[in-house]
């Protein structure tokens, strides 16, 4: 099921509304599962008839109308259910009064509140994005399923339980309080980092690229910006994905394979994503505390910025880097930190850090090390070494197009040495 | 009926694939990616997947604790599963046409490569059973 049948226009007016309606449903039933079902079934009546009837003068009215009659009907079956097995076991009729109706006052935090539920720390994070995608980007699971090229019955499942960890660990319909708050925050933008980048570098099939799912996670972020504007790690967030997402076009080559930075044709680079991004990205550097994503979103802007690849400002990436290796513990930092010196101060000197990451567990072995090495070899004039390397790094991705760029990368070498 | 076409590398293919010239890898490539870009528009497609480079492979037993025991990569095999297609097609003869246009994908120099590809067909049954 999607929402084919609705034009462009309706079909983001639906699923910009799908947190709204789905936050005034809870608001009226707790039952998050039932509510986020009845949701997703409105939503699917309003693709069905807005194409035919046209779109309601009030749509928001028109699908929270429809969840809440949906619930009505599930809370009815339920209570005859309940009361069936109650009179055939000790004969006392549960009675729940029936639920009233009122037009349902719209709080727009109600969108962060659902985030924070769905991102919540008790799930995985292949359940927190299968349940951010489709109870606040209004995807369908068929949608979702064919996004993460699983067949929808394993989406199916996996959401369905991603709501059961959410009811059992009764996750209130409430904002967390100001303590928790930024942890929270954290783990949202963290599911929609994730999300970015499972569009950006698919990590398994034959295109590197699903962009459907970096615009759902660019425009799940600018959500969450709307609501808080001053946040510096959310401007910072928003302004990687586009500085990132800026140079799609320009990433692949004729057989989908993976093309550089520095050999990309920056013609094609989107320039309206990159002057937000720029914009975006100063804003952040320069209100108070300094995050990863401000740092990352930083070093794509000096990237998006230089007209070309040798007018990169290398030294001020590098810098970059050093203050984001201080900051976390993450190896792939180490490994960049170890290309931006070795843009600076030379290949040996890249090669000479990246030995640090030979005992790393999180590394070793993985074929972003090998690959690294091997272009820093590449540049130090080591052809067959880096031949050896590059094939050995085909060898270990498990995407094809890194594959096919690892595996162009060396026969090249080969053959004009 | 929906079969599975099965490309089979002999042990040392991967090493070969990745010694071949340049615009030899691209052209492979480029067939792989027309191939299923032709099964999707005749409506015949169901699934097709590349797997990972043998040397990453791991042969998994269950051991006496139901824990798993690994072994390392294809100790004694001759050949090995490089990736599949499944398609839904009118009759085996179809199958068997489309597998041998998987098979004649160019080689070193744009030679068919005539890799073996397997082709069994894929058993139906009660949806329940699914």
């Amino acid at each position: 099921m999607t929402y084919a049948s609705l034009d462009r226009r309706a079909e983001h007016l639906l699923r910009d509304l799908a947190p709204q309606v789905l936050g005034a449903t809870l608001r009226r039933f707790r039952d998050f599962a039932a509510c986020e079902d009845a949701v997703q079934e409105a939503l699917i009546a309003a693709a069905s008839q807005w194409p035919r009837d046209g779109i309601p003068d009030n749509p928001r009215g028109w699908l929270i109308h429809v969840a809440l009659r949906r619930m009505t009907d599930h809370v009815r079956s339920e209570i005859s259910r309940r009361n069936r097995e109650a009179a055939a076991i000790e004969d006392v009729p549960i009675v729940v009064a029936p639920a009233v109706y009122a037009e349902p006052g719209i709080d727009p935090d109600d969108t962060l509140v659902l985030l924070f539920m769905c991102c919540h720390p008790s799930l995985s994070s292949a359940s927190a994005i299968a349940l951010t995608l489709r109870a606040v980007g209004g995807l369908t699971t068929g949608e979702i399923a064919k996004s993460f090229l699983v067949p929808e019955p394993t989406m199916a499942q996996r959401i369905s339980r991603a709501k059961q960890t959410i009811e059992s660990s009764r996750v209130p319909f409430v904002m967390p309080d100001a303590a928790e708050r930024s942890q929270r925050l954290s783990s949202v933008l963290h599911v929609l980092y994730l999300i970015f980048n499972e569009g950006y570098t698919s990590s398994s099939g034959p295109s590197l690229h699903r962009t459907d799912l970096s615009n759902e996670a660019i425009r799940l972020t600018r959500a969450v910006r709307q609501l808080l504007p001053d946040d510096a790690q959310v401007a910072g967030l928003l302004a990687l994905m586009l500085l990132t997402d800026a140079r799609r076009v320009a990433r692949t080559g004729p057989v989908g394979e993976l093309i550089p930075l520095d050999e990309q044709d920056r013609t094609l680079w989107d320039q309206e994503a990159i002057v937000e991004g720029v914009a975006l990205v100063s804003m952040a550097m320069s209100s108070g505390t300094v995050g990863e994503y401000q740092l990352q979103a930083a070093i794509a802007a000096l990237h998006d910025e230089a007209p070309r690849a040798e007018d990169t400002d290398w030294p001020q990436i590098l810098a970059l880097y050093g203050v984001l290796k201080r900051m976390s513990d993450n190896p792939v930092v180490v490994l960049n930190h170890a290309i931006a010196t070795a843009m600076v101060d030379g290949p040996r000197a890249g090669l000479a850090l990246l030995e640090a990451l030979d005992n790393d567990e999180r590394l070793a072995g993985s074929h972003r090390l090998i690959s690294v090495r091997a272009h820093l070899l590449e540049r130090a004039g080591e052809r067959q070494a880096a031949t050896t390397l590059y094939r050995d790094a085909a060898g270990r991705t498990t995407s094809i197009p890194e594959r096919n760029y690892l595996l162009m990368r060396a026969a090249r070498l080969s053959e004009t040495s | 009926m929906k079969y599975m076409l099965m490309m089979n590398c002999p042990r040392d293919g991967y090493d070969q694939f990745t010694s071949w010239p340049k615009k030899d890898i691209e052209a492979h490539i480029a067939f792989m990616i027309g191939f299923a870009k032709k099964l999707q528009g005749s409506g015949e497609w169901v699934d097709g997947q590349g797997l990972d480079a043998p040397t990453q492979a791991k042969v998994v037993r269950a051991g006496k604790d139901g824990k798993p025991i690994t072994d390392g990569v294809f100790p004694e095999s001759k050949e090995y599963l490089a990736g599949y297609w499944i398609v839904d097609v009118e009759s085996p003869q179809r199958a068997y046409q489309l597998a041998a246009e998987a098979s004649a994908a160019p080689g070193p120099g744009g030679v068919p490569f005539n890799m073996a590809i397997e082709v069994r067909q894929v058993m139906s049954g009660p949806p329940e059973t699914k």
